[in-house]
């Protein structure tokens, strides 16, 4: 039975779910029970967001706390993985990759071809992404083209709680080391979401909105964005389709490139910064393999080539905006400038 | 026949020897091939340091697991790893431990418990954390065993994870190979402690240092180390201090290093000759039976050389697979 429940809570459900369905499932990370050793209540925080509150109660020491170490923990929970448990690693924030990299890239990314396809590794490293919480420069990047660049890395951005849910699952299954991207922006975001267990296939973008006219490849906090901008455009008569990539790596090519050989005219909106970006990515992808199809060039709406800003009046400027992922689909459908 | 005054029985030592004289002979024997130009890329080689691996991982079975270091060579023939399917890595075939694709710096067996060798220095410390994790959690009694040499021992990894076993108070063994030099830099440089017994003490966890040349010496520290963690004990550090008989590198000048100490060391510290003496001398092995091994031990490695020669390359399209389970 579906509810209306938050983002946060279908990724509660998620890991709640998988805990108890398979024992070698664990959490690690930083806070994520809270007060430990401290003279105050267990289960203090959950987590900084309290995604993983309430576990403790039912799953005790499947739950560890974390130092400070964000290298030594990451590390341990991909060695577990090649042990034979399947480790859930919350990072917090996405940024703080910098203190661990090695582990996730040179490591876990690794093994699988490295030792000739003998080891597996199945971890998830879950952490929060995206601007908009005044976090600044280092909690607030939007850093999944690094990770999509790696092979041997699969990486999920989901833009709702119902789509979380079944991606988290599935990644917690899956036998290859999975980056479970949060935007921190969606936890409050609600949407009908089943009671029961259910999974989503890494891979598998969601066409959110049909439209003829000109196709909006995207994901995350931004499907809500491309969503507002195909309803502007809409009044303008131009119906614009968008589509919720949902995984990054893999990614479903054959729905973009269906959609663009229909619509002829392509928007690729990504909250990461311009240069080799999922928003390079895809437009060079579709330029490659669908040239023909293209009545415009392709327009990528994405964050500019800075940090992440402070003030509020710089971060709204910085994130990209329904009304500049309108602007650019309404230039794709303008006629071209004779040479 | 004399009493035995070892640790371990008449088939033990015949087994050390066996593991140690098949370190040298593979490595020795990397280092004439390589000179030949026929093994690509570079190979780092654990002669001299055989009493190390040898000594530790005599008490460990496939379920502990260790995590290697670039020079893993002796780590892997230890832990059991086929030393035809080592040989053939290191060419590059298809026939090797990793088909190929890992090369000397990534050898592993993980049914061996072989978690990799690692081509990223400290690296190994949080996975061996992970797999001591596991063994908890499993309750199997196994235990993780990290090693790394004194140029890694600053890296933060390693001193995260001790922090970390400590506190999970987890069956985890940092074993630090010091055989004084990171790559050209000698330890009096590099590392601001005199002994890594305080580095240990930093982090709450017992440390002892050994002549790394003894395998004696070793073995006995290794074991009561190693019992205490599946015990429950938790983790501790365990320092070797020992002989890098060649240079960090094929191809090392060693210029960095003091005339004829390659010389003086081979002539005086060599653990394997101080091994066959000390077994020798108390009349538990004979020369004969040393020189048995030797001589299996030289076949055994001349056919690992020739087969590895002759076996098959990489296909092309090996290239493009074993990069996920599923993708």
């Amino acid at each position: 039975m579906a509810r209306n429940i938050s983002f946060k809570q279908a990724i509660s459900e998620a890991l709640d779910l998988e805990m108890r369905r398979d024992p070698n499932v664990i959490i690690l990370g930083e806070d994520i029970v809270g007060g430990a050793g401290s003279p105050g209540e267990r289960d203090a925080w959950g987590g900084v967001l309290g995604v993983t509150k309430g576990l403790y109660a039912k799953y005790g020491d499947r739950l560890l706390d974390t130092p400070l170490s964000e290298s030594a923990y990451i590390g341990a929970a991909i060695g577990a993985a090649c042990c034979g448990l399947r480790p859930v690693a919350e990072l917090m924030f996405l940024d703080f990759m910098g203190v661990c990299f090695d582990q996730i890239f040179n490591q876990a990314a690794k093994f699988k071809y490295m030792f000739g396809g003998k080891a597996q590794t199945p971890i998830v490293i879950r952490a929060m992404v995206g601007a908009g919480f005044r976090a600044a420069a280092q909690h607030s990047q939007m850093l999944t083209p690094i990770f999509t660049h790696i092979p041997g890395l699969k990486v999920v951005c989901p833009s709702n709680g119902y789509d979380a849910k079944g991606l988290l699952i599935q990644s917690i299954r899956d036998n290859d080391p999975v980056m479970f991207c949060e935007h921190k922006a969606l936890y409050g975001f609600q949407n009908d979401v089943p009671q029961e267990s259910y999974t989503i296939p890494l891979g598998e973008a969601n066409v959110v909105r049909d439209g003829e006219h000109v196709t909006i490849v995207t994901y995350g906090l931004t499907v809500h964005r491309s969503l507002q901008a195909a309803e502007a455009l809409a009044r303008d008569g131009i119906e614009a389709e968008v589509i919720d990539l949902r995984s990054l790596s893999p990614i479903d090519w054959d729905t973009v490139i269906d959609s663009v050989e229909r619509t002829g005219r392509l928007v690729v909106v990504d909250e990461a910064n311009p240069r080799c970006s999922i928003a390079t990515d895809v437009a060079a992808y579709v330029a490659a393999n669908a040239f023909s199809a293209l009545k415009a060039a392709p327009r990528l709406v994405t964050a500019p080539h800075t940090p992440v800003p402070f003030s509020p009046t710089l971060e709204d400027l910085y994130i990209p905006s329904g009304e500049k992922i309108a602007a650019a689909a309404s230039q794709t459908l303008k006629p071209a400038l004779a040479a | 026949m004399s009493t035995n005054p070892f640790p371990l029985a008449k088939e033990d030592l015949l087994k050390a020897y066996r593991t140690m004289r098949t370190i040298r002979e593979f490595e020795e024997r990397v280092h004439v091939e390589f000179a030949k130009g026929d093994i690509p890329g570079f190979v780092h080689l654990y002669a001299g340091e055989e009493a190390c691996a040898t000594g530790i991982i005599m008490h460990l079975s496939d379920i502990d697991r260790i995590a290697s270091t670039h020079r893993g060579h002796g780590h892997c023939i230890a832990k059991g790893v086929d030393v035809g399917a080592m040989m053939a890595e290191i060419y590059g075939k298809a026939t090797g431990s990793c088909r190929g694709k890992g090369g000397s710096m990534h050898i592993a067996d993980l049914a061996k418990g072989m978690m990799g060798a690692n081509g990223i220095l400290g690296a190994g410390a949080p996975l061996i954390c992970g797999a001591a994790l596991a063994a908890k959690r499993r309750g199997d009694r196994g235990v993780g065993i990290t090693f790394f040499g004194d140029g890694a021992s600053n890296q933060g990894t390693v001193l995260e994870s001790m922090n970390l076993a400590a506190i999970w108070n987890l069956p985890a063994i940092f074993v630090v190979e010091n055989n004084g030099y990171a790559e050209s830099t000698s330890i009096d440089y590099a590392v601001a402690v005199d002994s890594y017994v305080d580095r240990a003490a930093g982090f709450g966890m017992p440390g002892v240092t050994v002549d790394g040349t003894d395998f004696f010496a070793v073995y006995e520290a290794a074991g009561e180390m190693i019992r205490r963690a599946r015990a429950g004990g938790g983790p501790a550090l365990l320092e070797c201090r020992m002989i890098r008989f060649f240079g960090h590198f094929e191809g090392d000048a060693q210029t960095y290093k003091a005339k004829g100490e390659n010389e003086h060391n081979r002539a005086t510290r060599d653990c394997l000759k101080l091994f066959a003496a000390r077994v020798s001398e108390a009349g538990v092995l004979s020369q004969a039976e040393m020189e048995s091994i030797d001589r299996e031990v030289l076949g055994l490695i001349e056919e690992a050389v020739v087969t590895a020669k002759s076996a098959p390359l990489p296909a092309a399209k090996d290239l493009l697979t074993d990069v996920y389970v599923s993708y």
